[in-house]
């Protein structure tokens, strides 16, 4: 069975992502222990709220996380997981990212559109990888979130529209690093698949 | 694209036994008659794009058999979560989203203490708290200059008024003034609920849904009147909601939300099916 850490880093709801683990065999750890992190055969980087807490409550442990991901073992950073996997962000002023993926954190613009971008909302496939496989274009995923990736095509395996269009799905130059800006664990049964896919990564 | 969200609401209380169960259901024919977990989990399998659970249990015995509802309903249906019903305080908000849920709304404690909204947003982000604001018409404008007035679907001019502890007690304050208000507080969504509409199957409030999503930046849920597909697409259109909470309508199984869903969808509404 694939041992599976999340890291616990502060606040949210790491519950449901543990839980999607099991449904997919997993087991999952939660944990901010470095050696647990190490170890494991994939690593979750969760996130809610702001970007310049979560960095600093991250901050211990981000030479931890070089570390493994230059292993080549598999890390999936899920929604403000995923834009902390970037170079920086504007977020409470410009705040520097870990830079595993290169690439820029924006707020949406002010339009006519609701901000945050909450809901469900459809995801177009722009390059083929094992995170996505069973996943076709068209496909509707859960988002919360205010800020959004800006990063290039190379760097982009999904992308979604809301006023422009931004990275639903990162990935690095290895493969080994992805980042999602919707929830998997709240995305029904194709956010499980995405779940599951991860854990085959592994 | 983005779209519209169709949200059945549980409102959870205690039975005589002190299992939890959910309130004004009857038709569903469920192994556990009543359960709100099995009703999460057969509203997540008809395609409901969130969940929400209303604690109307009032008391301290009432708030840890929830928590075990929360639980169970997190492990194993995987759609948003949202819990309200008598959430007071940081702990409150913390003991919700650390059993599962995924957002906490918060509503008469937010009137009484406005920092509870900035607090609570500053520490587990604006995207978990939603404020649930609840409003009646009153057609004093004489009086009520500094008040938002809006028209009325006959023509009358009338204002609308926050109202809290379950629409008992009026607080003289404009609802679409108190939603900028907690907007700036932090909060990340409104649920708004007009006690004029509430349990009448008359449609939503559109006036005041309207007024109060155009002055917000932030996702607006219709609560309250629900009666038909057709209120539902009058909620997203005329009255400008992101989203539809309703009750009763699914509970006694006049319409279900993929039939909902799916008129909304053949009158070309961004939906999920």
């Amino acid at each position: 069975m694939k041992k599976i850490t999340i890291i616990d880093y502060g606040l949210g709801n790491l519950r449901s992502i543990r839980k999607a683990l099991e449904m997919v065999g997993a087991k999952p750890v939660i944990s901010s222990n470095p050696e647990e992190i190490l170890d494991a055969d994939g690593v979750i980087l969760p996130g809610v709220g702001a970007f310049i807490d979560a960095m600093n409550n991250l901050q211990p442990l981000t030479d931890v996380i070089y570390e493994y991901v230059d292993t080549g073992k598999p890390l999936l950073g899920i929604c403000l997981g995923q834009q902390i996997l970037m170079s920086k962000s504007d977020e409470g002023g410009l705040t520097d990212g870990i830079n595993l993926v290169p690439g820029r954190v924006r707020r949406f613009p002010s339009s006519e559109l609701k901000v945050p971008h909450m809901g469900w909302n459809s995801i177009t496939i722009n390059k083929s990888h094992s995170i996505l496989e069973g996943i076709s274009d068209g496909d509707y995923v859960y988002f919360v979130h205010s800020y959004y990736v800006d990063t290039d095509e190379y760097h982009t395996l999904s992308s979604c529209d809301y006023g422009l269009s931004f990275a639903a799905v990162v990935v690095n130059e290895k493969g080994n690093v992805v980042g999602t800006q919707f929830h998997p664990e709240k995305s029904g049964k194709k956010g499980l698949k995405i779940v599951e896919n991860f854990v085959n990564m592994c | 694209m983005l779209t519209k969200r169709i949200i059945p609401c549980l409102d959870v209380t205690l039975d005589s036994e002190g299992g939890t169960v959910v309130k004004g259901v009857e038709f569903f024919n469920l192994r556990h008659a009543g359960d709100p977990v099995e009703f999460a989990k057969l509203y997540n399998e008809q395609g409901a794009d969130e969940i929400v659970f209303l604690d109307i249990t009032a008391s301290h015995e009432g708030r840890t058999t929830m928590i075990d509802v929360i639980e169970r309903t997190a492990d194993e249906v995987f759609i948003p979560l949202t819990v309200g019903g008598g959430v007071g305080s940081v702990e409150d908000v913390r003991q919700i989203l650390r059993a599962g849920a995924d957002k906490v709304s918060i509503n008469t404690s937010a009137v009484k203490n406005p920092n509870l909204i900035k607090e609570t947003s500053d520490i587990f982000g604006s995207q978990c708290i939603v404020t649930a604001i609840d409003c009646k018409r009153n057609t004093n404008v004489a009086d009520n200059s500094d008040k938002t007035i809006l028209t009325l679907e006959d023509g009358t001019p009338a204002w609308y008024e926050v109202v809290i502890y379950g629409g008992r007690k009026p607080t003289g304050i404009d609802a679409v003034q108190w939603a900028k208000k907690v907007v700036e507080l932090g909060s990340g969504e409104i649920m708004l609920t007009s006690m004029d509409r509430d349990g009448t199957y008359d449609g939503f409030d559109v006036p005041v849904t309207r007024a109060v999503s155009e002055s917000v930046e932030v996702p607006i849920i219709a609560s309250g009147g629900a009666g038909n597909p057709q209120h539902m697409y009058e909620g997203f259109t005329s009255g400008k909601a992101d989203a539809a909470l309703a009750a009763s309508i699914f509970h006694f199984g006049e319409y279900t939300v993929p039939g909902v869903k799916e008129y909304l969808k053949n009158h070309d509404l961004p939906i999920r099916i």
